[in-house]
């Protein structure tokens, strides 16, 4: 079984191309973004794609309840914000309160990561930067919250598209035991690089 | 058509090219700038790739570099993406 950390890191993969697509949908705006049909697939796909793949996350990775419970509400509403946004895309759903659906995969996403987190901030790099995500999710749900009722906002927009690229480099970080500013819990075992 | 006119079309014709020419130069940097941005990890931080002392490693520490991830990343969005985003730029 591949260690936890690099489960993270496959994410941050996904995240971080996630978060360029967006940013480039920013950059060229979306008349431009939606003249090829193939392109308006393809960062709802790769959101409902994270959504699935954190089925054998919550399978393979359950030290408990909440673990699992966390893992599993998250690929519920990874699955969700990318659902409504495929269907946006494809033109069977037309209301642009479907972008709430990613507020809510985002805020859900953040509870998860705070939720499934037991220890304090600085037991170790792992906990901390749970805690860090979790808070940035849930303040960036502020973000498709916006575009749903302002959907030409370029500010919502660049947030919402920032937000991915963060979170990826803050994934890219997890390291299973180390240290963060010099703090390492004796209970968190035996650092590593 | 009066002078006056076609100068202030041919006005925002430019700021609408400029623009343009900003956007795609903008699309195109997004790929490389990212490759470069795992190249300068990998560089940083060597002993994040188990490849370059691969013995005694298991099959994860080996499938597992993520600086190189960051590279592919940046390489498949500057050659699957960015061409036919500058291209529909270029038409628009």
């Amino acid at each position: 079984m591949p260690h936890a950390e690099m489960v993270h890191w496959w994410f941050a993969t996904g995240f971080l191309m996630l978060g360029l697509l967006l940013l480039a949908e920013v950059v060229v705006g979306p008349e431009v973004w939606n003249r090829r049909p193939w392109r308006r697939y393809l960062w709802p796909g790769l959101v409902f794609l994270l959504g699935v793949l954190m089925w054998p996350v919550m399978t393979f990775y359950t030290n408990s309840t909440i673990h699992m419970l966390a893992h599993g509400s998250w690929a519920q509403a990874l699955m969700l914000a990318g659902a409504a946004e495929l269907g946006v895309a494809r033109g069977k759903l037309h209301s642009q309160y479907w972008r709430l659906c990613s507020s809510i995969g985002l805020a859900v996403s953040g509870g998860a990561f705070l939720i499934h987190e037991q220890q304090h901030w600085l037991f170790s790099r792992a906990a901390f930067l749970h805690h860090v995500l979790g808070c940035l999710l849930i303040v960036s749900a502020l973000f498709p919250l916006l575009q749903a009722f302002r959907p030409r906002s370029l500010t919502a927009a660049t947030g919402f598209a920032t937000t991915f690229l963060v979170v990826a480099i803050l994934l890219y970080c997890d390291r299973d035991t180390a240290a963060i500013f010099g703090h390492l819990s004796q209970y968190a075992g035996a650092p590593h690089r | 058509m009066s002078a006056e006119l076609v100068t202030e079309l041919q006005a925002k014709r430019r700021g609408a090219t400029r623009a343009a020419t900003w956007r795609i130069r903008i699309v195109l940097v997004l790929g490389p700038l990212t490759a470069l941005s795992g190249l300068a990890w990998a560089l940083i931080q060597p002993y994040r790739l188990t490849l370059i002392h691969p013995h005694g490693q298991g099959f994860w520490w080996l499938f597992s570099e993520p600086p190189l991830y960051v590279v592919l990343v940046g390489i498949l969005f500057r050659l699957l993406i960015a061409p036919g985003l500058t291209k529909d730029l270029e038409e628009q």
